[in-house]
């Protein structure tokens, strides 16, 4: 098991570096220079240009500048913001906690909602709650998540104001209850039918025969055995889009005005802050590999099948 | 599952760890290897009756058409504007298919021919991109599984790479260095992120056909590498894959709309639905129509090619009739 | 916002309103039952709309709206304007030239401190400004000084400075300094009204980067805290000496990534004022706050489009006059754009120095026939194709379009607009004279005057000049305004200038720019200036 740990670890090395890379390269690629930025229409005053760029090592080849920002990521440094100065670091960690707290409600929703309305499905699978909980499920993949939170905006929040339209406390889960349904929503849908299909496929399965003929009773079959056996494609599908929740955060964040990381990086793209968008980015690669390895590791305790050596 | 590897943007997650992949987890992605032929028609026979598949699939034979030809449904040009006596004007419901019956946008112009003019960039997106992202994920992936050993190593580390890069903002930074997006540029960028998906699909299904009877036959007959592949492994690996891609085109189109929502997506002269979307926002208190019907035909043709790939992954899949 | 220079004469004005209170005091000045006029609590904290500062809050180095919010309100700039673009003074006691307009002297008020308690003395803006101006501590507005004498040897072009200070800055005594520029200008006193030319404590230089972060000022609210994404929080400074002093508690300013969530805030009660009502409820705005909560009215800021005349070279001027008769501004400021702009009639705005209504005769003034003649007869539009350059992400799309099918309507011309991605990339190309055919013009003034919006745009020389219009007469008019004797006669020259620009017709203005604003039932007093800043000091708090 531990050997099993150390060579994933190993191997996430070159995939890191391989992700971080091409989005440094494209951010690399963009139009526009955030240094002349700094002077809006006015001319540039070239002396101070040359000063800010070798300050913050913009002007060294890009294979250089790569390799600097490896080797600071590795001492935990992120850079610098060429605007603000600020230190990317703290422009995340500031960043991070309501994104964090958006993304664990949504994958609260997610999971108990998904799995819940999938298994009734797959239990009365051809029947009419079958058949109705497929369509919300296509119905929600469809819309799409814009046009979803405008909805979810407008009446509960404006017309009937049963909620904050916006939020303005981030620590306040009610007031994310909201950007959490509407992020939640097509994971939510994606979970239901995962889960759904994977009960078919496996209550016709020959353990499921064996249980129903050993007596036991209902509850402990659909529990113990249907649900854990089931389970395991849907952990899978939940823990790596955990980090797929947080990208999709843009939309969210920006229609509800929540100060994350969607926010930040949706600002920093535009305003070519490169290294906040390759730092939001790193992290968000870093979260999806750490999942990818628990998932394997779930797995084993899941699936009695499966051991790692 | 297919439904997990069929999500866009959201990546499954058979476990990255090469050798250590759980042969049980990768055997199940693909039906289980039989007669090709019966099967194709047998689906084929299964689907012609079913309306869970022929309205969808009439649906998008409409949307073929419009997208072609969409001059035979309107006579008015999408871009012909009047703001003094069209701007924002109400829908006229009763009015069936003239320019008036879906009202007017904020620049006078018929939202009813707006609408059918952009259902091009909408289907060609959504249909190049799962072209491309079909060819090249299938050659990645079949390559990787067949051949097995450092190229497998190889070409599934630049598979984790690009799994990786997350969809929504890898798509972001590749169209915010172009000032003119066509749906050329839209589709290389999505397609660029989405290969991945359908490579797994395809790697586990030819890992599970490579060690069936049949290629081990022709094997021993002698068939070379190339004839093995594509007369054996190809047109059995394909129906997983087939079925992925359908359900995945419908979340080519969302990502297209959502970039456009963003405001990188299709750019000026471009006429697309998510851009009129987009557009509309600022008129959405006083004008929804602007929004709504868009909105509508929009999420039907999603929801048009999803129910469509269900349908065909039903068929395809024995286990789950 | 992003790179849009942002003129921002703080919130200050004329203090009609505080007179009668006598709330000038500095010493006890009462938080409790000061202002005994008004009703309501005096230690109220206002709530607006804001958003991240770009950079570090140092008014050296603001240059854009969100950080101009707070540092026009935690610094008292020397001097501000009216309505009319006149002068007033506020930190400063006088503002006077010598008789050729080279020395200028800067007397400032008696009494003034910053928030940590230290006075404000000469010193403070001398030393302030040349630390400023220093080429190695990369101010985004040190450019500011460099009319002052000595400006090259704290800031050469290149290599390293050669003096600490400028040998044209000269502090006198406590409250006394003189300012001596390399070249005279009649009008060197609207620039002083920058928030540049503010002083800073002598605690600033042990360590500017926290400063920054913390920044003390010498205005009527001093700094509380900065929730980096969330909030800026001022509060009332007790000791300010000036007459601009806060009549509320303190100023909270909530960051809102788009002005919808704003306004929905706005509306439940959650902020009390919104600076710019966005597209969405711009229709119906007026209607939901109430028409006496809401102002529409032009600021300091004009939009045009401009031809690159590399392009357009052997066009003659009334081609242009004939495209700007052909766009029906009225009617795309009344639809389109619902009321955010004003139709232009000037090259300058109406809040500025020498704004005459009219300037433009019928040039501004739709007209389609006479449009399509002065096109026609003129040798018509080169290729028949007019794009329109724009950046994508400042909302410019809609009336670029509607512009577009003005155009193409009257002129049977093709027309489509250019997009590019952003500022950035919008600038790089006319900086390379990249422009295909026109490409949208903003300007906000940086001084309410309008050589700002003549010679910056419209001199040969000029950086901004990205039409690269040439014209000798135009330039020696300017150059005449700029050697007058007095700030009249440099402003009458300047309007003969413009009267010039009609007849050449280097860019065609279209509208002013309008601040379209809201308040909550829970403010009163709330009042803009023609910067279209909100004058935060003045406002009072219900409860």
């Amino acid at each position: 098991m531990g050997r099993y740990v150390v060579r994933r670890l190993l191997q996430m090395i070159p995939v890191f570096i391989g992700s971080t890379f091409i989005i440094f390269m494209m951010m690399y690629a963009l139009p526009g220079d955030p240094v002349r930025a700094l002077w809006g229409e006015r001319a540039p005053d070239e002396a101070q240009m040359a000063a800010i760029k070798a300050d913050l090592g913009l002007d060294d080849p890009i294979l250089l500048q790569y390799w600097n920002y490896l080797v600071g990521l590795v001492q935990g440094d992120f850079g610098t913001q060429i605007q603000s100065r600020r230190e990317v670091i703290d422009v995340i960690s500031d960043a991070l906690p309501a994104t964090l707290r958006l993304t664990a409600l949504a994958f609260l929703i997610t999971a108990v909602v998904g799995i819940g309305l999938g298994l009734l499905a797959g239990l009365r699978a051809g029947k009419k709650t079958d058949r109705g909980i497929l369509f919300l499920s296509l119905l929600l993949i469809s819309v799409p998540v814009f046009v979803i939170g405008y909805l979810y905006q407008t009446y509960p929040g404006v017309k009937w104001g049963w909620i904050t339209p916006t939020v303005r406390d981030s620590e306040n889960w009610g007031e994310l209850l909201l950007p959490a349904l509407a992020l939640a929503s097509l994971s939510l849908a994606y979970v239901m039918r995962l889960t759904r299909s994977t009960i078919v496929e496996n209550r016709r399965a020959d353990y499921m025969r064996t249980a129903r003929a050993k007596g036991l009773p209902q509850r402990r079959v659909v529990g113990n055995h249907l649900l854990r056996n089931s389970l395991i494609p849907v952990v899978t599908f939940l823990g790596v889009d955990l980090g797929n929740l947080m990208a999709g955060a843009i939309v969210t964040e920006g229609i509800f005005n929540i100060n994350g990381i969607g926010r930040t990086v949706y600002e920093a793209l535009n305003a070519r802050e490169g290294a906040t968008v390759v730092g939001v980015v790193s992290f968000i690669i870093i979260v999806y590999l750490v999942i990818a390895l628990l998932v394997d590791l779930l797995y084993a305790v899941l699936d009695p099948r499966i051991r790692y050596a | 599952m297919p439904e997990a590897r069929a999500t866009i943007g959201k990546k499954e997650a058979v476990p990255s760890g090469g050798g250590a992949v759980p042969a049980a987890v990768a055997v199940d992605a693909g039906p289980a290897p039989g007669k090709p032929r019966s099967l194709w028609s047998d689906a084929w026979h299964d689907l012609r009756r079913k309306p869970s598949f022929v309205i969808p699939a009439l649906i998008i034979l409409l949307l073929l058409v419009v997208a072609a030809f969409p001059g035979w449904f309107t006579s008015v040009s999408p871009r012909a504007a009047d703001l003094t006596n069209n701007y924002l004007r109400e829908p006229e419901l009763t009015h069936f298919f003239s320019p008036e019956w879906l009202g007017y946008n904020q620049q006078g112009q018929s939202i009813w021919a707006r609408m059918l003019y952009g259902t091009r960039a909408s289907i060609v997106i959504g249909v190049a991109v799962t072209v491309l992202v079909t060819v090249l994920g299938s050659l990645v992936g079949m390559l990787a599984g067949y051949f097995g050993g450092w190229v497998d190593a190889l070409l599934s580390r630049v598979i984790d790479i690009f799994l990786g890069i997350p969809f929504l903002l890898g798509a972001m930074v590749i169209l915010v260095s172009f000032d003119t997006r066509t749906e050329w540029t839209v589709t290389f960028a999505l397609a660029f992120l989405g290969w991945t998906t359908v490579a797994r699909v395809m790697r586990g299904s030819v890992i599970s056909i490579k060690q069936s009877d049949y290629v081990a036959a022709a094997r021993s007959l002698g068939a070379g590498t190339s004839r093995i592949l594509l007369r054996h492994v190809l047109p059995n690996a394909m129906a997983p894959v087939i079925v992925v891609a359908m359900i995945a085109l419908g979340g080519y189109i969302t990502a297209e709309a959502v970039l456009s929502f963003l405001g990188i997506g299709l750019s000026e002269p471009s006429i697309s639905w998510g851009g009129d979307i987009n557009r509309a926002q600022g008129q959405i208190r006083i004008a929804e129509h602007i929004l709504l019907y868009p909105s509508i035909l929009l999420s039907i043709t999603i929801l048009s090619f999803l129910m469509l790939g269900d349908a065909v992954r039903d068929a395809l899949d024995p286990k789950l009739r | 916002m992003r790179g849009a220079r942002s003129a921002k004469w703080v919130a200050s004005a004329i203090v009609v309103a505080l007179a009668a209170t006598a709330c000038g005091g500095g010493d006890d000045d009462g938080g409790d039952g000061g202002s005994d006029g008004a009703a309501g609590n005096p230690d109220g904290i206002v709530r607006i709309d804001g958003g991240e500062p770009q950079n570090p809050l140092i008014p050296m180095n603001t240059n854009e709206a969100l950080g101009g919010l707070v540092i026009d309100n935690l610094f008292s700039k020397l001097l501000d304007f009216d309505d009319e673009g006149q002068i007033f003074m506020v930190a400063a006691e006088s503002v006077e030239p010598n008789e050729d307009n080279s020395v200028w002297t800067v007397t400032l008020k008696e009494g003034w401190t910053f928030h940590d308690g230290t006075p404000v003395t000469a010193e403070s803006y001398v030393n302030a400004w040349n630390w400023a101006a220093n080429v190695t501590n990369n101010q985004n507005g040190s450019f500011w000084f460099q009319d002052i004498v000595g400006y090259e040897d704290v800031h050469p072009e290149e290599g390293e400075p050669t003096a600490d200070a400028m040998s044209g800055l000269q502090a006198v005594d406590e409250t006394t300094f003189t300012i001596e520029l390399t070249d005279p200008v009649p009008y060197y006193d609207y620039k002083l009204g920058y928030s540049t030319f503010t002083p800073l404590p002598e605690s600033f230089y042990e360590d500017p980067e926290a400063f920054g972060e913390s920044p003390v000022g010498n205005g009527p609210y001093s700094f509380v805290e900065w929730n980096h994404g969330e909030s800026i929080e001022l509060t009332r400074y007790e000791e300010y000496a000036g007459e601009d002093a806060a009549q509320n508690g303190g100023i909270h300013i909530q960051a809102y990534d788009g002005l919808e969530a704003a306004y929905t805030d706005l509306q439940s009660g959650n902020l009390d004022i919104i600076r710019q009502v966005g597209p969405r409820d711009l229709p119906l705005y007026q209607q939901d706050l109430g028409e006496d909560r809401t102002v529409a009215q032009p600021y300091n800021g004009t939009q045009t489009i401009t031809p690159a005349w590399y392009n357009w070279e052997d066009t003659p001027p009334e081609v242009l006059q004939g495209v700007s008769m052909a766009i029906d501004r009225e009617t795309i400021t009344q639809t389109v754009l619902n009321g955010s702009r004003t139709p232009a009639d000037s090259f300058v705005p109406p809040g500025v120095y020498g704004y005459e209504a009219g300037a433009s005769g019928d040039i501004t003034t739709f007209d389609p026939e006479r449009a399509r003649q002065l096109v026609e007869e003129n040798g018509g539009i080169p290729g028949d194709r007019i794009t329109i350059q724009y950046n994508a992400d400042g909302g410019h799309r809609e009336w670029v379009e509607a512009v577009c099918n003005s155009i193409i309507e009257t002129l049977d011309v093709e027309c489509v607009g250019d997009s590019k991605v952003d500022f950035d990339t919008d600038l790089e190309a006319r900086e390379a004279n990249e422009v295909e055919s026109m490409y949208r013009g903003g300007w906000l003034a940086d001084y309410p005057l309008n050589v700002n919006f003549l010679k910056e745009l419209y001199a040969s020389y000029a950086h901004s000049n990205y039409g690269r219009f040439d014209n000798a007469e135009v330039d020696e008019l300017f150059a005449e305004g700029d050697r007058a004797a007095t700030l009249d006669e440099a402003v009458a020259l300047y309007q003969e200038a413009e009267q010039l620009l009609w007849q050449e017709m280097p860019s065609i203005p279209l509208w002013y720019q309008n601040v379209n604003a809201g308040w909550g039932p829970n403010v009163e007093n709330v009042r803009f200036d023609t910067a279209g800043v909100p004058v935060l000091n003045e406002v009072t708090v219900n409860e």
